[in-house]
């Protein structure tokens, strides 16, 4: 069973090969061949969960040694890959949720010449997260975290031939690679205290390593989730990712790659587990992102960037509840997965009314959709519903164990972080129900472009629609699924281990208080977006809004502080370089030049002047040998 | 007595650069082809050498040895190790490419009379450039080395200051005046280093008595050579000053950005991706062999200067205007990495140290190549001259792209490996040096993808717009770089085999160990 | 005789010679005196022989002979083929050689 672990990274790594290889004669059929080599990925997939639903929970996980990658002096590093259930949650995920996205893409991308170069990317990146989650040492885990970045990149800048789409993809490659900096320094630190990387000997002896140590590598390893995972402070990128085709944003920076940062630290659980201190800046960090992503996320009117400070809001909640340790980890994971259902779904029905409005993705100028999108509506409506948390839905389940683990974190601390995330579902509940209210209720608001274009919304065909309609099958179900008999919470514990939470409140309390607040923000939005008309070039707005769209002014300050201040630098360097380090250089030969020319007048010509140096010379000789003598 | 493979890797590109300049002015093709087939010739003997080593045996395998000049104990001995084998391969793959990337560049202008043998001169200076690399990684004579160190100065000036870009902003006479002040630089530099270098190789001589590694070995292994502490610092630093300025490490690298800039885009690889391994594999080679202690008394200075620069390198490479001055900046970048390596003195970052000389040859080969194509089509070298290429090339934009992510170090590719390799070394002895020499891949990612963003996306330039896709010589080229990075990035194994050995050697040479990890996780 | 003398006068024509050689423009007078001061020389070393009583010296002043001889050769040659060039035998005329 093991050996088809390679074979789940096999069959896209050859997708990507063929078909960004394999020059234009697989224009026609390149998209049907990634599209399968997914599916047969997500085949290879269940075909594992069923072996694994076979075996005893502590047996069930798989490794496999494929080579030693880099056999240096005291450094192993190996390709071998590790399948538990933990991974094995995530394969399905990608899996999944990447095969139904690259038959979406089908429908997609139908008009775009560079179809099978997308496609190839699309099978990239499935490797390449696969990778991620399958590597047996951090090393490996390295290699598919910059294999997404790669990927992310490529996808993101994929109409390269818009600036802003180039740029956003820099962009993202290089906050991300801040991020990987915390990688690398936390495995050169696991490195020098363990004398290794792989998984297993790391995580059991974290105990015997000073605190000091494991705070370290536990704070790295959070740098490099926030990076991969766009938490505060390094979230700016994932904002701006939105230039990338819809798909993209749905599979790459919704569903799969951007939780990479909850694995990772779910993944190192023991050594958060060990480290007070770092468990508590994780859960800082995920409180405030929360938040911060929530008020971006109300005050966006581009449909995809709304939906991407959603996107940012929910890693936050997982990644709080990844900080709370293992009364946490298991309802991370849960609502990550409950999450790439239901965001995936929103992207891909913010793709289809895309699709239908000429790509267009102002929300003021969207309104009334629902007559002209059914299936869009339904889809998206029970998306919305799952997201903020609808009781019954998927994210009604995942999302309340959250809100219970932050207040059995206890002490004030545990009010705190029981306070900040019901106001995040507060606002999760106003900003999402602001999107649907914008978009397929109201007038419509839509005008001719400046060709005299008029957009006419329609249905997106089947290849769209389907996923879609999968997707949000998995948004109703799958948290009620999960919780049902506890089954995902046993299906974890194995791996990353659980307590039972007790709240200071009881279970039913925290419940009604859920829905009290989802209650509230939906009626807010209600009242000022479902009451009036809604304007189709924005207000002013308050200070807060105002600096909630420019996403609370954190690009400005990077702007200022690291871009500015870089380019003053690099252009000072390049001056200094010339001028100093150069001029030392030429300085000295230009005093050599100016000495010889000045020397060069000696040479004049004249026999009888090289001879009164010569007889000169010699008598000087002559002279200092008999006075040498004499002394 | 057996084949000497050795001279004979040496001679073969010797002899071909005396054909390729015989050949007449008009059969200029031929020469072309005499020279490739030369190097290629030289490829298949080093790869006969590369399969003859033994990684477990002697420390210095295929020896050769005969008097030279005797009243001075020179004697012409070869023998290479791990390493050196190692570079000798890298060098004799790589000519044949440079030489191939280069078919078109010295063809003679139709201005120039028809006895006028430009092409002829080039290819036959790139195979003479070959021959002496080559034998400098094999020789295990001091004084061998220092003639080859120095030789390898004349072609390379005339490469640089004969045949320079065509591709010039100024014009043919600002660009001949460019290109001598380059050709000129970069002699001088080389030369006062040399300089140094060679009353430091007496000073060893009057030491030691002569100019035999093994036999210098020997006797400090036996306790016989007497030398003061102060003697062999001085020596180390006149040893080190020529290598450093041949590596090139910060502030002696400002020669390197000119003599890349001017030279065509073949030459300037084979400046920084051959030439210059001379001087890191004789830091490993001479420095730390002939004079452990000096070197690890240098260490903290060596490891300031190498971090800065990295930082400095990369900073600067992000200020460039001109295509290629970037990418010699981001050379100065790795050549610290390459010299923070080897003076971590730890197995891994040694091991690094050797795989980024090699795996830094072959990504720069194919950024730079890459590169020489795309300013050969548009005739500037200027990035505000391109944009939107990936619209109209977009093989051409791929391979860049591809080299650019070799360049990064992009896990997957082959400079990933060494280039952690040379972090965790240096960080398992100097944390906060490692840290911030971490800092160095977030600017390379920078460097490399403004670089990628400014001339290959965005909207079509007008000037790019009618530019071809790479033809066949040149995916030649390119192809097998990348599929080389491709494969030495997931499987370094063959390589770390027959380094590993060589690099225990150099340990055990210093005298040191690896630091023993704190806590000793369970197996 | 005491030899020392001879060592006088040796050093009496070399300085003739080098005053002749500084002093005087035309080459052919030049060339003389520095025939003369060749042959101070081979007087000097002459006298050395006789005074160390070993035949070093002499052997030295046949060759210095020999050398001088095949030195006329070269220098007058050049010395004539200057004159037709420029018509004159002056030194200072063929200055040509500076930078």
């Amino acid at each position: 069973m093991e050996n088809l672990i390679a074979l789940l990274i096999a069959a896209p790594l050859l997708g990507a090969g063929l078909l960004l290889c394999g020059g234009r004669r697989l224009d026609r059929v390149g998209h049907l061949l990634g599209t399968v080599l997914a599916a047969a990925s997500f085949v290879i997939g269940v075909v594992l969960f069923a072996d694994m639903l076979g075996k005893g929970g502590e047996e069930r996980a798989l490794h496999q040694h494929l080579f030693s990658w880099v056999p240096v002096e005291g450094f192993q590093a190996d390709i071998a890959f590790q399948l538990d259930q933990l991974s094995m949650t995530f394969v399905l995920l990608i899996t999944g949720v990447g095969t139904l996205i690259h038959i979406y893409s089908i429908g997609y991308m139908e008009h775009d010449e560079r179809r099978r170069r997308f496609f190839g990317y699309l099978n990239l990146f499935l490797a390449a997260m696969l990778l991620l989650v399958l590597a047996d040492n951090y090393l490996l885990l390295y290699f598919g975290w910059e294999g997404v970045g790669l990927a992310s990149y490529l996808l993101i800048g994929f109409w390269q031939h818009k600036p802003s789409a180039a740029t956003a993809a820099k962009k993202a490659f290089l906050v991300n690679r801040v991020g990987d900096m915390g990688l690398s320094i936390a495995i050169m630190l696991m490195f020098t205290t363990f004398g290794t990387f792989a998984f297993g000997p790391v995580l059991e002896s974290t105990g015997e390593a000073s605190d000091g140590t494991i705070t370290g590598i536990g704070l790295m390893l959070l740098l490099a989730a926030c990076g991969k995972s766009a938490q505060v402070p390094l979230q700016s990128w994932l904002g701006d990712a939105m230039e990338g085709p819809t798909p993209v944003s749905a599979l790459i920076h919704a569903a799969t790659m951007v939780t990479a940062g909850v694995y990772l630290i779910t993944r190192s659980g023991a050594i958060f587990n060990a480290s007070p201190d770092a468990q508590l800046v994780v859960v800082v960090v995920g409180a405030v992102t929360l938040l911060f992503g929530a008020i971006v996320g109300c005050a966006k009117d581009d449909i995809k960037k709304a939906l991407a400070g959603s996107t940012m809001s929910q890693i936050g909640y997982m990644i709080l509840a990844a900080g709370l340790g293992p009364i946490g980890y298991v309802f991370a994971i849960m609502h990550l997965v409950t999450h790439g259902f239901f965001k995936a779904g929103l992207f891909l029905g913010a793709g289809s009314v895309m699709h239908g409005m000429n790509d267009e993705v102002d929300m003021r100028k969207y309104g009334g959709l629902r007559k002209y999108m059914p299936v869009t509506f339904v889809t998206f409506g029970l998306g919305y519903l799952a997201i903020i948390g609808f009781p019954g839905l998927s994210g009604f389940w995942s999302k309340d164990k959250i809100i219970e683990a932050a207040f059995a974190k206890g002490g004030t601390e545990g009010w705190i972080l029981g306070a900040v995330t019901l106001l995040g579902a507060a606002l999760t509940a106003y900003y999402m129900t602001r999107v649907m209210l914008m978009t397929f209720f109201g007038e419509k608001r839509w005008q001719p472009d400046a060709e005299g274009n008029e957009p006419h919304p329609h249905e997106s065909p089947k290849s769209m629609t389907i996923p879609m309609i999968v997707l949000a099958f998995g948004s109703v179900f799958a948290g009620g699924l999960f919780s049902l008999n506890e089954s995902f919470v046993k299906w974890l514990e194995p791996v990353t281990a659980f307590e039972h939470g007790h709240p200071p409140i009881s279970a039913g309390a925290v419940t009604a208080s859920t829905v009290v607040v989802l209650l509230i923000g939906v009626g807010a939005a209600y009242l000022q977006y479902g009451r009036k008309p809604v304007p189709v070039i924005a207000p002013r707005g308050s200070l807060l809004t105002r600096a909630a769209r420019r996403d609370l002014l954190q690009d400005d300050f990077n702007h200022v502080v690291l871009v500015r201040g870089g380019e003053h630098l690099t252009r000072s360097l390049v001056y200094v370089d010339h001028t100093l380090v150069d001029g030392v250089v030429n300085g000295t030969a230009a005093s050599f030049g100016g000495l010889s020319g000045r020397l060069r007048k000696l040479q004049n010509g004249y026999a009888r002047s090289y001879a009164v140096s010569m007889f000169g010379g010699t008598a000087v000789l002559i002279a200092a040998t008999l006075l040498m003598r004499a002394v | 007595m057996s084949f000497p493979l050795l001279t004979a890797t040496a001679a073969v590109p010797a002899i071909g650069a005396i054909v390729t300049a015989a050949v007449p002015a008009a059969r200029r093709t031929g020469a072309k082809w005499i020279a490739l087939a030369f190097s290629l010739a030289t490829l298949v003997l080093a790869a006969i050498a590369l399969v003859r080593f033994e990684p477990g045996g002697d420390r210095y395998q295929l020896t050769e040895s005969h008097a030279w000049i005797s009243d001075f104990g020179v004697r012409y001995e070869l023998g290479v190790d791990g390493i050196g084998v190692a570079l000798m391969a890298l060098t004799a793959l790589l000519i044949p490419f440079i030489i191939l990337a280069g078919w078109h560049d010295a063809d003679p202008l139709e201005t120039k009379s028809s006895r006028w043998r430009p092409t002829q001169g080039f290819f036959a200076l790139i195979l003479m450039v070959e021959a002496m690399v080559i034998l400098s990684f094999e020789a295990t004579d001091v004084f061998l080395f220092y003639i080859l160190f120095e030789a390898m100065l004349i072609p390379v000036y005339f490469l640089i200051g004969g045949f320079g870009d065509r591709a010039h902003a100024g014009g043919d006479e600002a660009g001949a005046t460019q290109r001598s002040y380059a050709a000129v630089k970069f002699l001088l530099y080389n030369l006062a280093g040399g300089l140094i270098m060679l009353a430091a190789v007496i000073g060893l001589f009057v030491q030691a008595g002569t100019f035999s590694l093994a036999e210098i070995a020997e006797a400090r292994a036996n306790g016989t050579l007497d030398m003061s502490t102060g003697m062999e610092r001085w020596l180390f630093l006149g040893f080190f000053f020529a290598f450093a300025v041949k590596a090139p490490l910060w502030p002696v690298h400002t020669w390197l950005p000119n003599a890349m800039g001017e030279a065509t885009a073949p030459v300037a690889v084979l400046i920084t991706a051959v030439v210059d391994k001379v001087g890191t594999f004789a830091m490993l080679r001479f420095c730390l062999q002939l004079f452990p202690e000096a070197s690890k008394w240098a260490t903290p200075v060596v490891l300031v200067l190498a971090l800065i620069s990295i930082v400095y390198g990369a900073l600067l490479a992000v200020g460039q205007r001109d295509i290629k001055r970037l990418i010699a900046y981001a050379s100065i970048s790795h050549f610290g990495f390459i010299i923070m390596g080897i003076f971590a003195m730890t197995s891994q970052g040694q091991s690094g140290a050797t795989l980024y000389m090699i795996n830094h040859g072959i990504s720069t080969a194919a950024l730079l190549l890459v590169a020489g194509f795309l300013i050969s089509r548009r005739g500037s070298r200027l990035i505000s001259d391109y944009g939107g290429v990936q619209k109209v090339a977009p093989v051409l934009a791929g391979t860049f792209l591809i080299g650019g992510l070799a360049t990064l170090s992009l896990p997957g590719l082959a400079p990933f490996v060494s280039e952690f390799l040379v972090l965790v070394g240096t960080f398992s002895v100097y944390p906060v040096i490692g840290i911030i020499a971490t800092v160095g891949i977030v600017l390379a990612a920078l460097y490399v993808l403004v670089l990628y963003q400014r001339t290959m996306t965005g909207p079509v330039n007008e000037s790019v717009r009618s530019m071809p896709d790479l033809k066949l010589r040149e995916l030649a080229v390119v192809t097998p770089l990348i599929a080389l990075l491709l494969f030495l990035g997931v499987y370094p194994k063959p390589l770390t085999d027959i380094v590993n050995p060589a690099v225990e050697h150099t340990m055990s040479d210093v005298q040191k160990t690896d630091p023993k990890p704190e806590v000793e996780a369970a197996p | 005789m005491n030899p020392v003398n001879y060592l006088y006068l040796a050093a009496l024509l070399f300085t003739i010679g080098a005053a002749g050689v500084l002093i005087r423009r035309n080459a052919i007078v030049v060339f003389m005196c520095v025939e003369l001061m060749l042959n101070a020389c081979n007087l000097a070393f002459v006298a050395f022989s006789r005074m160390h009583g070993n035949l070093d010296g002499q052997i030295i002043a046949f060759f210095t002979m020999v050398v001088a001889a095949a030195e006329v050769v070269v220098g007058l040659a050049i010395i004539v083929s200057l004159f037709r060039s420029r018509h004159s035998a002056s030194v200072d005329d063929a200055s040509l050689m500076k930078l």
